[in-house]
């Protein structure tokens, strides 16, 4: 195994419901390495939420199964006991801005209040140092620094996902998960942020994985792209080819629904709906709504490794 | 080439006053703030914006739910903006409206018949005729077999199914005009296409007029034939989707067509260009163009102190830009 940053194997992250398990994370295999980032696409109820929690290790009480190798560093974070991670792993090492996050800062502290806490918690910093810190993570994720003083509902929607981002960022982490960071923005707003995390990617070591829907956006910051289907990652390959020639039938129907500004060709969709993560279908769990099935789609595919670096879970690259 | 006009909106104001304690009065939100334009019967328009730039509440004054402030809105020659009673009942039979978030559009104690029934009921439909309506509807939108979704309550049933049935209740009185607000910011890429592609057959199958209010330039390409964009409370443009594509005439409609981006891994490389500021608080809006403190292009002198007029640089492309003040179509 190389040395990367961070290298999950087998994770699998079920859940206890009463009409039965929820398989959300179901053998997830992949790694990643210093300033890098990788996108995780995938449509709603995929699990893409539920993998980047089972990294952090923020589980809801209804866990059926949760095991696997999760390495940060090449150190196995999983034996270690919760304080453990909690004081060494979680937000120093690895932070996360959870989906409309900008909607759950705290509205009677002021933001700059809410963004120190961590480095008193964690570093048991002085105020004065911790503040000098706030201050610079503002001036990087560009929010004004006369704006530190204020409250949550006085910002934009914008400024509150910049406070949110120097929230996961305050701490240095090497890696940052980001989940639907942009979803609920403008389109300029969009651009705006991408462009922050662009240059923060360029200008400090922090490494990203970008959960998302939002397919032409995740170009904008993505090296790796890996596309997840009913709790598996079918499919694992370097951006620049992703975009181009997606190998995953799957990942192809997903490119031919996004709609492009530049170019007249005909959206698709995919028939049918993602099988319900209780029962799973049998063999490949996209075969029932693959053009290109075949007979030996009954039998469940291994993550298949192309001869160009690539991975694909799917008999037709055996 | 032009059919006849089914909506025409004419210098169409729509204010909300703020009101501060009890008597004291704090200024108008100018939402809606000028809008001019005519739609044809059968025709799909895209009205572009940002939030907070006055789309929805375009949409909803247009629906009748907000008495406009000032101006004209003519359905079929009959003027609603001041209508009585009557007219507005029969005008809400001729508009239908699919909501933004299905799941908060779809009362959670009704099921899907219930919820079909209603409208039927409100405007006097006789019981065998409201079933057999019901029926035809959500075959329309596909939700077949009707067994299996007739008796299911909204959270029940998917995102796109949810959309399905509030497009089953728009199109339930056989409207002339749907006003779709961001019908489908809230569904996943492959069941937009879907439910987009829905949308579009039922347009062309009963010669629906729809008004698509979006923040989403990329999806309105495949859906409409004209696009409006707004800023601040204006249409600051107004062209053909393939004019507009092609040579944006405002400066604002440029940057949003900059600023997103198609899926292309060269992006990671290059930084968007990303106009300076915020938009505009409709509480009191900048003087002369309302983009002005974020243009690149800013005359001083002239657009910070007069509000542009609509120019024609193009033939049926119009902008409120004094970029333009000498072109001629």
């Amino acid at each position: 195994m190389n040395n990367g940053l961070l290298q999950v194997e087998e994770l699998r992250l079920h859940y206890r419901t009463t009409q039965g398990v929820v398989q959300a994370v179901d053998g997830v295999t992949f790694s990643l390495a210093p300033r890098q980032a990788l996108a995780v696409l995938g449509e709603s109820g995929c699990g893409k939420s539920s993998l980047a929690r089972a990294i952090l290790r923020l589980l809801p009480r209804n866990v059926e199964v949760y095991d696997g190798c999760v390495r940060v560093n090449g150190l196995n974070v999983m034996p270690l006991d919760e304080e453990q991670f909690r004081r060494d792993v979680r937000w120093s090492k690895i932070s996360i801005v959870m989906q409309a996050a900008m909607n759950a800062l705290n509205p009677v502290l002021r933001v700059a209040d809410q963004v120190i806490e961590p480095l008193l918690v964690h570093q048991d910093q002085q105020h004065d140092a911790a503040l000098a810190r706030v201050r610079d993570v503002f001036q990087m994720v560009g929010v004004p620094l006369d704006f530190m003083a204020r409250y949550a509902f006085e910002l934009s929607g914008g400024m509150r996902q910049r406070v949110v981002l120097a929230m996961a960022l305050v701490l240095n982490p090497s890696l940052v998960l980001l989940d639907e960071p942009t979803s609920a923005l403008d389109v300029l707003t969009q651009a705006n942020i991408m462009n922050v995390l662009k240059r923060i990617k360029k200008d400090t070591s922090t490494s990203f994985i970008l959960i998302t829907h939002d397919i032409a956006t995740s170009s904008e910051l993505a090296d790796q792209v890996a596309v997840m289907y009913a709790g598996q990652l079918v499919e694992i390959s370097d951006a620049a080819r992703f975009f181009r020639e997606p190998l995953h039938p799957y990942s192809q129907k997903l490119m031919a629904s996004v709609p492009r500004l530049r170019d007249d060709t005909k959206l698709e969709y995919i028939p049918g709906r993602p099988p319900s993560l209780i029962a799973l279908p049998r063999g490949c769990r996209f075969a029932p709504r693959c053009l290109q099935r075949f007979a030996k789609c009954d039998q469940d595919p291994p993550m298949i490794h192309t001869e160009d670096g690539r991975q694909v879970r799917c008999w037709l690259y055996e | 080439m032009k059919n006849s006009t089914l909506l025409s909106v004419r210098h169409l104001h729509t204010w909300h006053e703020l009101r501060q304690r009890v008597f004291g009065r704090a200024g108008s939100v100018r939402a809606v703030d000028g809008v001019t334009f005519d739609l044809s019967e059968g025709e799909t328009i895209a009205v572009v914006g940002e939030s907070g730039c006055g789309k929805s509440s375009l949409a909803k004054t247009i629906l009748g739910l907000y008495r406009p402030t000032q101006g004209e809105i003519v359905f079929q020659g009959q003027p609603i903006h001041a209508a009585n009673a009557a007219t507005l009942r029969w005008y809400r039979r001729q508009v239908g409206f699919v909501q933004q978030d299905p799941y908060g559009a779809l009362p959670p104690f009704m099921n899907v018949h219930r919820i079909l029934a209603e409208p039927l009921i409100i405007h006097g439909i006789r019981k065998a005729q409201r079933e057999e309506r019901i029926r035809e509807v959500l075959e329309e939108v596909k939700l077949v077999p009707l067994t299996d979704f007739i008796t299911k309550f909204p959270h029940m049933l998917s995102g796109g199914q949810q959309q399905r049935v509030v497009i089953a209740r728009a199109i339930l009185l056989r409207p002339q005009l749907i006003v779709a607000d961001e019908p489908v910011s809230m569904l996943d890429a492959s069941v937009r296409v879907e439910i987009l592609e829905l949308l579009r057959n039922l347009q062309s199958a009963h010669r629906l007029a729809v008004i698509y209010i979006t923040h989403d330039l990329s999806v309105v390409r495949h859906f409409s034939e004209r696009i409006f964009v707004m800023y601040g409370g204006k249409i600051v443009e107004k062209g053909r989707v393939a004019d507009l594509l092609r040579n944006p005439l405002h400066p604002y409609t440029r940057a949003l067509l900059r600023a997103i981006p198609d899926a292309d891994a060269a992006n990671a490389e290059t930084d968007r260009d990303v106009p300076p500021g915020e938009p505009p608080s409709l509480l009191n809006p900048p003087q002369g163009c309302r983009f002005h403190p974020r243009c690149p292009l800013v005359m001083p002198g002239l657009c910070d102190a007069l509000e542009p007029p609509e120019f024609e640089p193009e033939p049926l492309h119009l902008t409120l830009c004094w970029l333009y003040k000498d072109a001629k179509p």
